[in-house]
């Protein structure tokens, strides 16, 4: 799938910025400081919304404040919505 | 009625925890028109996962008119949210269009009638037809008044008595009833003055609403405080319903308390207040009885 | 003045007869803004000192500069009652070859007054002192600048240590009274620039926390307080840091009053709070082993029934008088709380040192009720647990913990929690409360722990309660 570079997220308490870019391969850099107990999970989630969004391709750059998991769901399919141009919803 | 913006899921993963009866997520007037889509995103993976309890949940979509509205329609459908409130609503058709997108989405689902829907009125023309919006829909929960484009549509501005707000409050008051729907008013925004905050709320509990909408969770407490009935209240209350269960009892259609008759009204009254009274936890269910 | 002890301060550590490996002492009256500890082992590193064991009641973010000393010898032990920032985290990480001993506020006095801390100098930093070394946290000229109120951590130091220097940045005319410290235990007077950054000592006012959750948890403490039995005419009570058990001094003041029920003491931290109750007739006396603010400060410097006590009086566990014994409510905060009710207030989640013991469980166990108040997550941070990463206050000693999803009572407390049901409080398993927390954030990884020792909690009685392990990237 061709993607451009876009963004989702703040980085207010509970919320994550997700910034993917072409890549080759998935690739993940997570900064978060709760990465210790919950990276390994964090980049769990978001490389399963990616495929689930069809894409195989990216880098991605997370930068978390402890964001729950919906939350990292729902920002990287923001940000997976903007770098392809196609929405999850209907017209 | 606790407003939250719905692009923030700080505010959005713990707004329950304050007890609030329901709690609007707002893709709306809160949300930047970059972030809209974002936030649709947000609302709809919270909606999803996050495990809100009792609480109702309401989402404040985009006007249909909008690029925006019927996706909102779809997202939070799917997500099962429990009421849509639409924003703006002047005319009853608006209403049926969103049940109709509303039934779309449903269909598709397999599980029509599930969505409710909450019409805030904000403008002059939505005052005129509110009795037409609240009973435009058998969807229809409540209707609302959204005040601060209310009082621009009328070429005035808030002032701290709301004699701006009369006509429309009484107005959505009666047109809920005629109706048979909820009544809520509109939110008041200034939290370090509480004392009118109060005061705000003492008049529209007199005028007849339901609920209070609200922006921070410092302002339940005082919504609560209001509405609960005083336990004097409660107490006649109790006594007039234990009446009328004598009555029954006895096939007596007559209902009488310390040798005087109590009107119909009368009753309706006094078994609001002990839905009150049980809603705001004074009251134990058991003891209603 | 005939027999002034007044002199520079290489003059006043050479007199001491200081050598290497022996324990120097501070105490943490000037909080974030302290000055004394790096300007004394600074000094001490320049006069070639090296080996020296540093006993401080505590030490925080301002004491960063340690980590050069401890690279280059002149520090190898260390301990405190907390540790923050960046010595903390280097410390976590491995720094020092010899574990930091933590010790509670009351625990320290216990083992200084036992001799199991011996110390043979003391710095300690004081507002104003007088040329024989009569010392107070309290202003007593026009030039005062650096005012802290109670030196209660400085006291066991100066009663017991081999040596006393104390450091003032305001050298008042004899006699300087009322003392902390007294002259008689007093070797040297060392006048500086300043001891610390006012401004980083204590804010100025009252501050109420505004934020909903806070106010949520403080407001469920103080119901809690309410329904417990506890709150009748002549209670006694202690608040801990953090913006919820602050807060909920002020939801109590309203039920004092309309109930016309008060206090005979507020112990501990003094806070602002705890001096508008006093000075409104709602809070008899006050026991101050620390004051909070500056509203703290200038009360205990002007008001007789604002008493200053040693952290021995207040907290040790070996004096049945210490105040501790007579308290009956204490509020406490948590960094995490486990479902045998034991709380650590000192490692972070991430495995990392990032607080201090305080009064924690010198109070938690010798308090009639002991309330925690922490919410059940921080973020994506559990505050509920299944087990805490460092045991610091045992759970025996633990009867309430507060949370925004409900509050637990330890089973050892079935009357109270029969008591808090009937008054319609939310009171919830504590198990049910660390599934909550899992629920909405998930199973945490457990923590890449090293196998070597970088801190070794002490408990209040002087045993080995827990050690603290290297973290690892």
């Amino acid at each position: 799938m061709e993607i451009k570079t876009a963004t989702a997220g703040t980085l207010e308490s509970g919320d994550i910025v997700i910034q993917i870019a072409p890549g080759d391969g998935l690739q993940i850099d997570l900064d978060s400081s709760v990465s210790a107990q919950f990276g390994r999970r964090i980049k769990e989630v978001i490389t399963e919304t990616l495929e689930g969004l069809g894409i195989s391709d990216a880098t991605v750059t997370a930068t978390d404040k402890g964001a729950l998991d919906c939350t990292i769901r729902a920002r990287v399919t923001a940000a997976a919505v903007r770098a392809t141009g196609k929405d999850v919803w209907k017209d | 009625m606790m407003f939250v913006p719905g692009n923030n899921p700080g505010m959005m993963a713990d707004a329950h925890i304050y007890g609030p009866d329901s709690i609007m997520l707002d893709l709306e007037d809160s949300v930047t028109m970059a972030e809209k889509d974002a936030a649709r995103l947000l609302v709809y993976n919270a909606l999803k996962t996050i495990d809100y309890g009792d609480t109702e949940m309401v989402v404040r979509i985009n006007p249909l008119s909008t690029p925006y509205g019927k996706k909102d329609v779809e997202a939070v459908v799917k997500a099962g949210v429990d009421v849509i409130r639409m924003p703006k609503t002047e005319t009853a058709d608006e209403v049926r269009e969103l049940e109709a997108e509303i039934i779309k989405v449903e269909t598709e689902l397999g599980c029509v009638g599930r969505t409710r829907i909450m019409a805030a009125i904000e403008s002059a023309l939505g005052i005129v037809n509110a009795f037409e919006i609240a009973s435009a829909s058998k969807r229809m929960m409540g209707i609302a008044l959204g005040a601060e484009d209310y009082s621009a549509s009328l070429k005035t501005q808030r002032t701290p008595g709301g004699a701006e707000l009369l006509l429309a409050r009484e107005t959505i008051v009666v047109a809920a009833r005629a109706a048979g729907i909820s009544c809520f008013d509109t939110v008041y925004s200034n939290l370090d003055d509480m004392e009118t905050f109060r005061k705000e709320v003492e008049l529209i509990r007199d005028l007849g609403f339901d609920g209070k909408s609200i922006i921070n969770p410092r302002q339940i407490e005082v919504v609560n405080e209001v509405f609960t009935p005083s336990p004097k209240a409660i107490e006649k209350s109790l006594r007039i319903v234990a009446a009328i269960k004598e009555a029954q009892a006895k096939g007596s259609g007559v209902v009488s308390l310390n040798g005087k008759m109590v009107d119909r009204p009368v009753v309706i009254r006094a078994e609001r207040t002990i839905a009150y009274a049980i809603a705001s936890g004074v009251l134990k269910e058991e003891d209603a009885l | 003045m005939r027999n002034s002890k007044v002199v520079t301060l290489e003059e006043a550590i050479r007199r001491s007869g200081l050598k290497d490996g022996m324990t120097i002492s501070f105490h943490h009256h000037f909080r974030g803004g302290d000055k004394v500890v790096n300007l004394v082992v600074d000094k001490l590193a320049q006069m070639g000192f090296k080996d020296l064991k540093l006993a401080a009641s505590s030490l925080s973010d301002v004491h960063a500069p340690l980590i050069e000393h401890i690279k280059s010898g002149v520090i190898t032990g260390i301990s405190t009652s907390g540790l923050r920032g960046e010595l903390a985290s280097a410390i976590s990480h491995g720094l020092m070859k010899e574990p930091v001993v933590f010790r509670s506020h009351g625990g320290r006095g216990s083992a200084i007054a036992s001799g199991e801390l011996h110390i043979d100098v003391a710095f300690l930093g004081a507002s104003s002192c007088d040329e024989l070394g009569n010392a107070s946290g309290c202003p007593r000229s026009e030039n005062a600048k650096s005012i802290c109120g109670s030196l209660g951590y400085a006291l066991p130091d100066a009663q017991y240590a081999d040596h006393v220097v104390v450091l003032t940045d305001d050298l008042v005319a004899y006699p300087n009274v009322p003392m902390s410290i007294k002259a008689s235990q007093v070797e040297s007077v060392v006048v500086v620039e300043s001891v610390g950054d006012s401004s980083k000592i204590s804010s100025g006012a009252i501050r109420d926390s505004k934020n909903p959750r806070d106010i949520l948890l403080a407001k469920q403490a103080a119901k809690v307080i309410l329904a417990s039995g506890y709150f009748k005419d002549g209670f006694s009570i202690q608040t801990g840091t953090g913006g919820a058990s602050l807060a909920v001094v002020k939801y109590l003041r309203e039920s004092m009053i309309e109930q016309g029920i008060k206090a005979s003491f507020a112990l501990g931290g003094i806070t602002a709070h705890m001096v508008k109750l006093h000075e409104e007739g709602l809070i008899g006396k006050l026991i101050d082993v620390q004051s909070f603010d500056k509203v703290a400060a200038e009360s205990i410097a002007n008001d007789q029934n604002h008493q200053e006590v040693s952290s021995i009086d207040y907290a040790s566990a070996d004096h049945l008088g210490s105040a501790v014994h007579a308290l009956d409510i204490v509020i406490l905060s948590a960094l995490e709380v486990d479902t045998d009710f034991n709380v650590n207030v000192l490692v972070g989640s991430d495995g990392i040192i990032r607080g201090a013991i305080g009064g924690h469980p010198d109070t938690a166990e010798d308090s009639a009720l002991s309330i925690i108040v922490c919410p059940l997550l921080r973020g994506r941070i559990p505050c509920v647990v299944p087990k805490v990463t460092t045991l610091i206050t045992p759970g025996k000693g633990v009867d309430v913990v507060v949370t925004e999803y409900g509050i637990a009572v330890n089973p050892s407390r079935p009357e109270l929690a029969k008591a808090l049901a009937e008054a319609g409080l939310h009171v919830v398993d504590i198990k049910a409360l660390a599934a909550k927390a899992s629920s909405i954030i998930g199973q945490p990884d457990p923590l890449p722990f090293g196998d070597r020792v970088v801190g070794v909690v002490m408990d209040r009685h002087g045993k080995q309660l827990d050690t603290i392990h290297i973290i690892q990237e």
